[in-house]
């Protein structure tokens, strides 16, 4: 024992200090606040993982785990002249509250945007909104009580869950393959909550591209999701916020496009096409819903801001919109590129042992792992090895996903992703070993060694552009899925 | 008017838990009318130190380089006063393998155990031993790493099957692990200030089925009992028991124990002990010593005064 004896009081007691009379049983704090906190607060986002997620913002850091575009090729003599523009020729209505629904010279270039993707609409049928995440707000403002079903895809966009989670809706969640929402499973499930005796109030879907599985939904689907939509009368919030993002492939019609106005609301954004500091998105879809959101978005935030709805116009105005998107396609495209190919080079296994997506657009990668890694815990051994993820959980309600991670590949340069690419194959590598050491069934994995130089006339070929002779993917065993 | 310089942040797993603490610790040491200097502490460390030039450093932070020895070693090389537990008795407590050893050779009750790094399986074939230890553990079986706050990285192993995958998921968090026989019961913990016992708290999740993350760090979570509804004689012993953990593995200025009582055999084990307990609204010490009539900023000032 070795207890101090000035510890104790002369009957041999530890020292202590006594409660005092009618101790209060939690903190101050506590009381004070968490009393109060509403039902719709309790977010069932885990805080470990938003913890772990702050962590992936360090600078010495190689972050896939952000959602982020690249900003910083737009040129900033263009920025200048844009703001000077709006600065001298709207100074006081830029400054000054607008209409809730947007102002009207914006709206026609949103009417732009989307005739770019085979959609005619009305421009006084658009809704202007605060970012895209505010479309997804006021849907859920306007039909959900809590308690109402919304159907999702398994896995959805992350920055979903949150929302769906504050308007206390239960959210079931169908799975994606390589053409996006099971539908067959969709309707199995539609079927089920029917004998329940229960209906969806929407459902929510990322068709193309999506984050973050980077699957985009087949036409058959998509029309059929669209019959299904008119056969059972449910609203169905289509996000599209990469559409125009396409590396490869040919544009399919959006369900907004295929449905013609009645079921479908479609939520449009600048985030990805322009910028998301501008912070704003839009929506059009059935006139009724669409007033309700209006009312919503009043409530909200009065209306969106004036000064950014004004530089996006002159943006359109003074030159080709088209032209910086072209560019940013590029850039994305080589870096989908560079991130597929480090990823078969550095994730080598046996068949189907990794597996991961082959987006034709927008800007993430959707890589499983066998189910006995978990990328949450993957994750904190990858941030001592200064590289970031997104984990998978983060995109489902029902604690799927544990196994798989999202990959972004549009906010890091090309050297990083590979570098990147490279440091979670290491990572992974030393999990799937480990396992084997664990239940006996010893494997070594190595990175796939550099594959046989190009034929002389393709070495001429620009280096930038990696080019990518066009059957090495199927030849290569265990590689990509979908 | 003291200067002190609260460090906090830093690049652990915990580091929001400690922006958290730290927060608190400065807004607290400010009413006090102290000088204070918050530091995310990072490469520029001992540069924000000299200019600082505090009386003292208030250490909040949690985990590696907080925990562990590494700041305070760190701070007794500049010659800094600073609160809570020297260098070795952070050694001893952060690495929850040392401390336990540490509570055996004291006759201190702990839960049984097994301990690996993964050296011993990539190397001695450790993996074969398994079925051994899993006999002599039972089922269920906690997995944890050694050297991880906050509940991360713990994982359950209800069956043979569950033990590879939850080695792997705690070797995530460092390269040394612990296999415990898991001891269902209450979470208690007992915290001390200046080697004078606080009053038991007891942590009830009211939805995670353990004391998890959630569990500790969200508001609402957990229903928490100060002082803990206990048969004086439990109280009396659990508080003995955190005196002499605190005693063994040498502790300075505050700390927090935390035990088990054990559902079916009603006795208590130590799990663990503390050196930089958490600070936050839904942290243990604060709540303790609330209860014992110490507020929050008095509780600070104490803790700054002993360091001094």
């Amino acid at each position: 024992m070795t207890i101090d004896d000035r510890d104790r009081r002369p009957g041999g007691e530890p020292r202590r200090m006594a409660p005092k009379p009618g101790a209060r049983q939690t903190s101050r704090d506590l009381e004070r606040y968490a009393g109060l906190f509403a039902a719709r607060t309790r977010v069932m986002k885990s805080s470990a993982m938003r913890d772990l997620m702050a962590l992936t913002e360090r600078a010495d850091i190689i972050s896939l785990a952000g959602g982020l575009p690249d900003t910083s090729s737009f040129p900033a003599e263009s920025f200048a002249a844009i703001m000077g523009t709006v600065a001298l020729d709207s100074t006081a209505r830029s400054l000054q509250y607008g209409p809730t629904e947007g102002l009207a010279v914006l709206k026609t270039c949103i009417a732009e945007v989307m005739a770019e993707e085979g959609m005619t609409v009305d421009p006084d049928d658009v809704l202007v909104t605060t970012g895209g995440q505010q479309v997804i707000d006021l849907v859920c403002k306007t039909l959900i009580d809590p308690g109402d079903v919304i159907i999702a895809e398994g896995p959805t966009y992350p920055g979903a869950v949150p929302t769906f989670c504050s308007y206390q809706a239960e959210v079931i969640q169908i799975s994606l393959d390589e053409d996006g929402m099971r539908i067959d499973e969709l309707e199995a499930t539609l079927e089920r909550l029917d004998r329940e005796g229960r209906r969806p109030k929407f459902i929510y879907t990322v068709p193309t591209f999506q984050n973050p599985a980077g699957t985009t939904m087949s036409l058959p689907r998509r029309r059929r999701l669209v019959e299904v939509a008119r056969e059972r009368e449910l609203l169905v919030l289509e996000d599209n916020p990469y559409g125009l993002m396409r590396y490869e492939g040919d544009p399919l019609p959006t369900l907004y496009a295929l449905d013609g106005g009645d079921f479908v609301i479609y939520l449009g954004t600048f985030s990805k096409i322009l910028s998301p500091g501008v912070r704003l998105g839009w929506s059009v879809g059935p006139r009724p819903v669409l007033e309700k959101m209006n009312i919503g978005k009043q409530a909200s935030d009065l209306c969106s801001s004036s000064l950014t709805q004004l530089f996006v116009a002159a943006y359109f105005a003074s030159g080709r919109w088209q032209d910086y998107v072209h560019s940013l396609r590029e850039i994305y495209r080589r870096r989908r590129d560079v991130m597929l190919d480090a990823l078969a080079e550095c994730l080598v296994g046996g068949r189907d042992e990794f597996r991961w997506t082959h987006p034709q657009g927008g800007i993430f990668v959707w890589v499983t792992l066998p189910d006995y890694i978990d990328t949450t815990d993957l994750l904190a051994r990858a941030l001592d090895e200064h590289v970031a993820f997104v984990p998978g959980r983060a995109a489902f309600l029902d604690g799927r996903g544990a196994s798989s991670m999202r990959l972004n590949f549009s906010g890091v340069g090309e050297a990083d992703i590979r570098e990147g690419i490279r440091r979670i194959g290491e990572v992974v590598r030393e999990q799937v070993e480990l396992y084997g050491t664990l239940t006996g069934s010893h494997r070594i994995v190595a990175p796939q060694p550099e594959p046989a130089p190009a034929p002389a006339d393709q070495q001429l070929a620009d280096v930038l552009h990696l080019p990518r002779p066009p059957d090495r993917r199927r030849q290569r065993p265990g590689a990509r899925e979908g | 008017m003291t200067r002190v310089a609260v460090l906090k942040g830093g690049r652990s797993l915990e580091r929001q838990v400690s922006l958290k603490s730290g927060a608190r610790v400065q807004d607290a040491l400010e009413r006090l009318g102290h000088d204070v200097v918050g530091i995310d502490v990072g490469h520029d460390l001992v540069d924000r130190l000299r200019a600082a030039a505090p009386d003292v450093a208030f250490v909040a932070l949690h985990g590696r380089d907080g925990e562990d020895g590494t700041v305070q070693e760190l701070l007794e090389a500049l010659g800094i006063a600073y609160t809570g537990s020297g260098v070795s008795a952070c050694i001893r407590c952060a690495d929850k393998v040392l401390a336990k050893h540490h509570m055996l050779d004291a006759g201190i009750p702990t839960p049984d155990f097994f301990a690996f790094n993964e050296t011993a399986f990539k190397e001695l074939g450790a993996a074969d031993a398994l079925p051994a230890i899993e006999e002599r553990l039972q089922f269920p079986i906690v997995v944890k790493p050694s050297g991880q706050g906050s509940a991360l990285g713990i994982k359950f192993a209800a069956a043979p099957k569950d033990v590879p995958g939850a080695l792997v998921a705690a070797f995530s968090y460092g390269d040394k692990v612990l296999l415990e026989h898991h001891i269902d019961g209450r979470d208690l913990a007992v915290s001390i200030l200046d080697g004078e016992v606080l009053p038991v708290v007891e942590a009830v999740p009211r939805e995670e089925d353990f004391y998890d993350f959630e569990a500790r760090y969200v508001i609402g979570r957990t229903e928490f009992v100060c002082p803990a509804q206990l048969p004086e004689e439990i109280t009396v012993r659990a508080q003995e028991l955190a005196l002499e953990v605190w005693h063994v593995l040498g502790c300075r200025g505050f700390a927090r124990v935390d035990l088990m009582l054990g559902a079916a055999t009603g006795e208590l084990t130590v799990l663990e002990a503390n050196t930089v307990p958490g600070m936050t609204e839904t942290s243990l010490l604060p709540l303790a010593a609330d209860a014992a009539g110490v507020g929050f900023d008095a509780l600070i000032a104490r803790i700054v005064e002993l360091a001094l």
